[in-house]
């Protein structure tokens, strides 16, 4: 055995609190250890060099790179030691940066710690064994979850690019929020006349299969080869008939019904067509609201439909689909208002969020774009905008900033001036976040050119005053208290995570952190891969972003599985279990134990019955391995030997 | 150093390739301060550790055990670490019977973006090993593996 061990100074990162080349000399004594350097960047080119010139140089058979973590370079180093000819299995890799030099200023101590992580690793090495892939023929359909548009966006991109899409959309139509804007941002562009066409597209193409009013109800399979199972919700009117007149809708008695799109603006009819530019534009019965399933009669829509369409027997029914990949562009959600007592908790009707004030802004929407106060329907001259509501408050559980509010408030005052003229908009911030293409501009003209008074600070309460909302808040530039009273009040409600965010994670086995935002594989170079191979990530899932930045993931997305699918067949990590049949006793323990349902049992010539691994399926987990009772079953480059191998090396002394 | 940093103590700590050895690595990144004592040990998964590992490391030397996963129900293999959880809570009574304590073992789920939770842990359980004291005393010296 030769191993060659390589410590990176990493500039500063590691030299500076660890004495690369002490560690280089304690290694030089281990025996086994044939070669041991330190070097400036052990990434870089020529530092890879090195590595390639020693290996042959050195004839070493093992190699060890002390660096940053393998989760950031290990790939780079398998294939450096690779282009020398070693199997890439043969490289192990010490975190001497992120577990050692950059969380303690002790050098003495890291020094200490570095020699032995480096030994560790050079134990481990010593027991790798060569291992080889095996390649799988991979699906090219790509599952796209949330057809708001960056999961549009994603899907018209694969699909345009020759592969097969299914789309999954948990509402009745796609769109997502943006279908319920009135204007983006900074060009006070209409914002469904340009998002509607985008809809059409992804109906009307023979790649993508739309499936909306559906979820994704459980997630099997590994990259290449997912098998998905996919609810479709009862709508209790057949899709293949109606055909969106809206006949239904006119005629239907319960009209008080919560209106999702509009945020419960208005209300709306229990069978609804969500918006005027819905796709698919079908009707679909809201059952807590129906007055057919609420009172058990009553069938007026079914007595009106002219193609017989609806069917109030309508069950939930279940598809099967198998792709290859998944791109995750399941969206966002808005913060209760019952989180700010101190604004109301929703109590008081003019105190509305913004996205309800985009839906009365808009010519679609319940009051066809004439801003009327929810109280009494009358034209406010005063509207009060308070930004941050809920965002950047650690009291309120969200320290992190909502990213596209200041922008949006800055077009809700311009248009409420335009609608109008002799209205006075209000605006509380706590800094005015607009960095942007033509962004900052545009919060300018909203304050030059449309007269919005911007105040700094922030609210601390909203109370009605006869017909009246008092806003209550400080002037952190005057250094004074300041009240408003106005006739409507704004909040720009923070961004959280979309409801249900962990439970689809889990289904997917991708990280999310404390808010519910999708992990994504590197926070800089890896922004839409997650770290589960084949799932990708676009839009508000993975944080609050505007609308250029989702469609932005949302092609990125899509390039990533184009990628992905270019080849016909994937290769497998080989890092999986593997059976030893003539220690297996063949109590099948582990086909018990095993998540994935990869190992199966096999009779051997002369009826003993041993445990069987199928190598493409095995996931790599190891739990096989912690249950065998007679170690036959071990998990490759993570064998009992190899993790023993370390654990030994840190308990010797 | 301001503060008279107490000999080391021998901690192995078996993380998780997908969260918690992410964590200790998101820990790295934003420079949060840790005691040096921890040595981190690699698995694909918290279900991947035999607990007789433990065993093994904590009569050969160790003085502590610290085993990290994702969150339940959050686990990258579906649910590694429900089995991981199983065996060592069971680890955990056993402990005493080998007239070892069981605060010398600890068993957490720390997910790749908590850096400051794994700050907290790692820092926490080298304070509680260091209220033990060593688990060999010089004295008593343990025959090897």
């Amino acid at each position: 055995m030769r191993v060659g061990v390589f410590i990176c100074h990493c500039g500063s990162n590691i030299a500076g609190t660890i004495d690369v080349a002490k560690v280089a000399a304690e290694m030089r004594k281990v025996p086994g250890v044939a070669f041991a350097t330190n070097y400036m960047y052990t990434c870089s080119e020529p530092g890879q060099d090195e590595i390639k010139e020693a290996i042959k140089r050195e004839k070493l058979n093992r190699i060890v790179v002390a660096a940053c973590s393998p989760r950031m370079h290990e790939l780079t180093f398998r294939r450096t030691i690779e282009k020398a000819g070693l199997n890439r299995y043969f490289l192990e890799m010490a975190n001497i940066r992120e577990h050692i030099s950059w969380i303690g200023l002790d050098k003495e101590a890291n020094t200490n710690k570095a020699i032995e992580s480096v030994k560790m690793a050079v134990a481990k090495a010593m027991n790798n064994k060569p291992l080889y892939s095996q390649s799988f023929k991979v699906n090219k359909r790509v599952l796209v979850i949330g057809g708001g548009v960056a999961g549009m966006q994603a899907a018209l991109d694969c699909a345009d690019g020759g592969l097969e899409v299914i789309l999954v959309e948990k509402s009745p139509s796609v769109g997502g929020m943006m279908a319920r804007l009135d204007k983006t941002f900074p060009t006070i562009d209409c914002s469904i006349c340009i998002l509607g066409p985008k809809m059409v597209d992804v109906a009307q193409h023979d790649k993508i299969k739309l499936y909306a009013y559906s979820e994704v109800d459980d997630i099997k399979g590994y990259v290449g080869n997912y098998q998905i199972k996919i609810k479709k919700k009862a709508t209790y009117v057949d899709w293949v008939k109606c055909t969106g007149c809206g006949a239904c809708m006119e005629k239907c008695p319960a009209k008080n019904s919560y209106d999702h799109f509009n945020f419960g603006v208005a209300p709306t009819r229990a069978i609804n067509i969500p918006f005027p530019q819905a796709i698919p534009k079908k009707a679909k019965i809201d059952p807590n609201y129906c007055r057919q399933f609420v009172k058990g009669k009553c069938g007026v829509c079914a007595k009106i439909c002219p193609t017989g369409a609806i069917n109030y027997e309508m069950q939930d029914e279940i598809i099967t689909e198998d792709v290859g990949a998944i791109i995750v562009a399941s969206g966002y959600g808005l913060v209760d208002m019952d989180k700010f007592p101190e604004y109301g908790a929703g109590r008081y009707p003019d105190v509305i969020t913004g996205i309800q004030y985009e839906r009365l802004l808009n010519a679609s929407g319940p009051t066809e774009g004439h801003i009327l106060r929810p109280s009494d329907k009358t034209e406010p001259k005063t509207v009060v905008f308070v930004s941050c509501a809920g965002s950047r408050d650690k009291s309120c559980g969200i320290p992190y900033c909502s990213n596209f509010c200041c922008m949006y408030i800055a077009k809700q005052a311009i248009l409420t001036k335009d609608h109008i003229p002799d209205s006075q908009s209000y605006v509380f911030y706590m800094d005015i976040r607009s960095p942007g293409k033509g962004y900052d501009e545009f919060t300018r003209r909203a304050q030059e050119d449309y007269g919005a008074k911007y105040v700094r600070g922030r609210v601390s309460r909203i109370y009605p005053k006869g017909k009246k909302m008092v806003v209550v808040g400080a002037d952190t530039l005057l250094g004074t208290q300041v009240e408003v009273e106005a006739d409507l009040v704004v909040l720009a409600t923070a961004v959280t995570a979309a409801p249900g965010a962990p439970q689809l994670a889990e289904k997917l086995h991708i990280s999310y952190d404390t808010f519910g935002f999708y992990v994504e594989g590197h926070p800089k170079l890896r922004p839409v891969e997650t770290n589960t191979a084949g799932v990708y990530l676009a839009g508000c899932a993975q944080g609050p972003k505007d609308i250029p930045a989702s469609v932005g993931q949302g092609s990125a997305a899509a390039s990533k599985v184009q990628a992905l699918f270019s080849k016909d067949m994937l290769e497998s990590d080989p890092a999986v279990a593997k059976v030893n049949e003539n220690t297996c006793v063949g109590c099948l323990k582990c086909i018990m134990t095993c998540p994935f349902g990869a190992v199966k049992e096999k009779e051997l010539r002369g009826g003993r019955i041993v445990a069987n691994v199928i190598e493409t399926v095995c996931a790599g987990c190891g739990v096989c391995t912690a249950t065998c009772p007679c170690g036959a079953i071990q998990l490759s480059h993570f064998t009992d030997n190899q993790l023993l191998a370390e654990v030994n090396t840190i308990c010797q002394k | 150093m301001s503060e008279i940093a107490p000999k080391e103590l021998r901690i192995v700590g078996f993380l998780c390739n997908w969260c918690s050895y992410g964590g200790a690595d998101t820990a790295g990144v934003s420079r949060f301060r840790q005691p040096t004592d921890l040595r981190i040990i690699r698995v694909p998964c918290s279900g991947r550790v035999d607990p007789l590992f433990i065993v093994k490391a904590l009569l050969n030397g160790a003085d502590g055990v610290l085993v990290s996963g994702c969150h339940p129900r959050d686990c990258h293999y579906t649910d590694g670490n429900f089995y991981a959880r199983r065996r060592l809570e069971m680890l955990k009574q056993l402990l005493p019977y080998l007239g070892i304590d069981e605060k010398r073992f600890h068993y957490t789920w720390i997910s790749a973006s908590e850096g400051q939770r794994w700050q907290k842990t790692v820092t926490d359980f080298t304070n509680q090993i260091h209220k033990l004291g060593p688990l060999h005393s010089t004295t008593e010296a343990h025959s090897g593996s």
